[in-house]
């Protein structure tokens, strides 16, 4: 990391000229304008560095489903639970997932009693795991959006390479261009353009949010993640409005090309197939997941190793659905900060270091 | 949800910790009100003024680049001491080792307790000594307790930040934390960042030269400066506003925080101090920081404002301004 590269995309400079140029090409319009970032990367960026405190009163940024742990059904967690309390069982996971609370306990409620949870920085550490452990089975947690599904695509491509039989992934994986155009087509939202996220971007490619531009006619701008990147981004947006145009631009060009990662396409294309999947607050979303193909199956622990999961409930009072869809910010959410926080947290947005209340109880307002 | 659980957070020095020591450990054992919480007690007898304090070190692995658990352990306790602005006379060292842990690594970590004890200017006066079955301890857990004396009249602690104030800090922040993360196995980074672990016994003298501009002071360890600011803050019922720019920190450190997402304002020191001053001497205690070995990248990182009490809050690197919290949960657990 060269720390003279960072520090030009926190330039305090340049940031207050963009400011001041989203703030002109804004003056004088009627009604303010609402840019969604489905990225929770951007989400935490934009509170760690009070980007909102920067932006013109006409320039409302409203946080969307871009945290993976976030819109994980409750019903994931209480599998894990499940596997968790298995004899001769280790889960391993990324550590976001730990304090998830399911439907009567969480993963580091089970650690605390016992449960052998180990928590990983990648799915290879947890192969590694499975051929150390030859005798136990290893359930890894497999949530994410496109960035973090390649990854594991390889690892199941080199369990099955190298013969682990003991190494299982429980996949929640979605796909985030889906959700955008039922979003952008909710009247209540009035979405005026989408930050479109980076890290995600960078292996689908700028183009594969064409159809919204063309067809629902929003604006999009793939950002990246500093404070310039995110200024730069709205700033795009609003010239597109201004300008009556909708179509995709590209502000993250060093990372992202049109086409995206193909290489990493290709292990997707094998290792997944495109399924239905549940949505934390958005609902049931048609090809919106990613199932492990039937080829892999054995490596699937849904259907490889059964287990008797108790019946799911949402948490009473939780807003997490409607924090996720953008309708209201955590602020707005009754339990926020009172019944809900980051030690004793009601819905998964409080435990994510992605999420936006973790977020927004972490930086404030 | 099961509350009957102690998780890894109740032991952060994060909020779960304070939850634990609000709700349950201090109105039993004694019931001093949490405000009165320093990192050291202040005892009074005959007159005289003692402080005391006790730690205990559970740091995995025990041998990081920069220091080892022996050293850590002297040195904690010394800077507990000096927080308090005593200066520690003598510290006990309670030993509790896993049956099996191996005697020249033992000897290492004693030679490193003396050096720092000498180092410090406090002798080891007392100890004990304990093995337990293997498997139900971790190699090696040191608590250490110390007392110290007071050689002045001056009233310094977490109460007494007043609206003026600097606040400033000897050195960059979070080397302790990343240097021990970086060791830990499973993390396949190879840095030369080295922990920050040293007695600040020397340095804090030097500034209560200042007398009673001196307000504050306080190690941020465990939870980092931003919980150590945010306990202040409650304590004193005042507004921090901290500027991020001036904060000082190893390009290396901001790089590995990066990489695993981890802030470094709540990554553990061990060798720094906050001092909250009266603004009018406040550029003399900074220049009496960087005149010690210890204070050489000292700097100005914020003031203390009018305000909400109980606030902590940051201009951030590019002019945004927004809240900072304590550490909730665990972020590294067995820093320290």
């Amino acid at each position: 990391m060269n720390r003279s590269l960072l520090d030009e995309f926190r330039d305090r400079e340049l940031v207050r000229g963009l400011a001041e140029l989203i703030a002109r090409l804004v003056e004088g319009r009627d009604r303010p304008l609402s840019f969604m970032e489905v990225c929770g990367t951007h989400t935490m960026s934009i509170y760690q560095f009070g980007i909102r405190s920067l932006l013109p009163p006409g320039v409302r940024l409203i946080s969307g489903p871009g945290c993976p742990v976030c819109v994980t059904p409750v019903g994931y967690v209480d599998r894990s639970v499940a596997y968790a309390r298995q004899p001769e069982t280790i889960v391993a996971t990324f550590g976001d997932m730990l304090r998830v609370p399911g439907s009567t306990s969480s993963l580091m409620q089970e650690r605390a009693r016992g449960a052998d949870i180990r928590i990983v920085y990648s799915p290879l550490d947890a192969l590694a795991l499975a051929d150390k452990n030859r005798e136990k089975r290893i359930i890894f947690l497999g949530v994410g959006f496109e960035t973090t599904a390649p990854t594991i695509a390889g690892t199941i491509l080199s369990a099955a390479e190298r013969d682990i039989d003991n190494f299982f992934v429980l996949a929640a994986h979605k796909t985030i261009p889906v959700p955008m155009r039922i979003l952008s087509d909710d009247p209540e939202l009035a979405i005026d353009g989408y930050l479109c996220p980076a890290h995600v971007s960078a292996i689908i490619g700028a183009e594969a949010y064409r159809f919204l531009a063309e067809e629902q006619r929003v604006p999009c701008v793939v950002t990246g993640f500093e404070p310039t990147d995110i200024l730069q981004g709205v700033a795009m947006l609003v010239r597109q409005v201004v300008e009556g145009r909708s179509t995709v631009e590209n502000q993250y060009r060093r990372f992202v090309s049109p086409e995206g990662n193909r290489k990493a396409k290709e292990l997707l294309s094998r290792v997944f197939v495109p399924s239905d999947a549940v949505w934390r607050g958005l609902g049931m979303i048609p090809g919106s997941g990613l199932d492990i193909a039937p080829a892999f199956a054995r490596y699937d622990a849904e259907k490889s190793v059964p287990v008797e999961v108790e019946a799911p409930q949402e948490p009473d009072g939780c807003l997490c659905g409607e924090v996720l869809k953008g309708k209201i910010t955590p602020f707005d959410c009754p339990l926020f900060g009172t019944t809900c926080t980051p030690e004793q947290p009601v819905g998964a947005c409080m435990v994510s270091s992605e999420g936006s209340c973790a977020a927004a109880y972490k930086y404030g307002q | 949800m099961d509350n009957d659980l102690i998780l890894l957070g109740h032991g952060s020095g994060g909020r779960l910790s304070h939850q634990l020591l609000d709700e349950l450990i201090i109105p039993t054992l004694s019931g001093i009100p949490a405000s009165g919480q320093n990192d050291a007690a202040i005892l009074e007898h005959d007159g005289r003024r003692l402080a005391f304090t006790t730690d205990s070190y559970v740091v995995d692995p025990i041998f990081f680049p920069g220091g080892n658990i022996g050293d850590l352990a002297i040195n904690g306790t010394v800077n507990d001491l000096a927080m308090v602005g005593a200066q520690p006379v003598a510290v006990s060292v309670g030993l509790i080792m896993e049956e099996g842990f191996s005697r020249s690594e033992l000897a290492e970590i004693l030679r490193s307790m003396r050096q720092a004890a000498d180092r410090a200017g406090i002798v080891i006066a007392a100890g004990d000594t304990k093995v337990v079955p293997r498997g139900k301890a971790d190699r090696i857990f040191i608590n250490t307790s110390g007392i110290g004396f007071f050689r002045h009249g001056l009233e310094i602690g977490g109460a007494n930040a007043r609206v003026g104030d600097k606040i400033l800090i000897n050195g960059t922040i979070g080397d302790h934390g990343i240097a021990v993360m970086a060791k830990r196995e499973g993390l396949a980074l190879e840095t030369d960042i080295l922990s920050d672990c040293a007695p600040l016994n020397g340095l804090v003298e030097g500034l209560l030269e200042e007398g009673a501009a001196i307000h504050v002071l306080r190690d941020p360890t465990r939870g980092g400066v931003a919980t150590t600011l945010k306990e202040i803050a409650i304590q004193s019922d005042v507004t921090v506003t901290l500027d991020e720019a001036s904060l000082p920190m190893k390009g290396a450190v901001r790089g590995v925080c990066a990489v695993l997402g981890l802030d470094p304002l709540y990554v553990a020191n061990e060798g720094k101090v906050l001092v909250f001053a009266a603004p009018e001497a406040a550029e003399r205690v900074l220049e009496r920081m960087k005149g010690h070995p210890f204070g050489r990248d000292a700097a100005i990182i914020g003031e203390v404002t009018d305000g909400i009490g109980g606030k902590v809050r940051m201009e951030t690197l590019v002019g945004g301004m927004r809240a900072v919290e304590m550490l909730s949960g665990e972020q590294l657990p067995r820093i320290c």
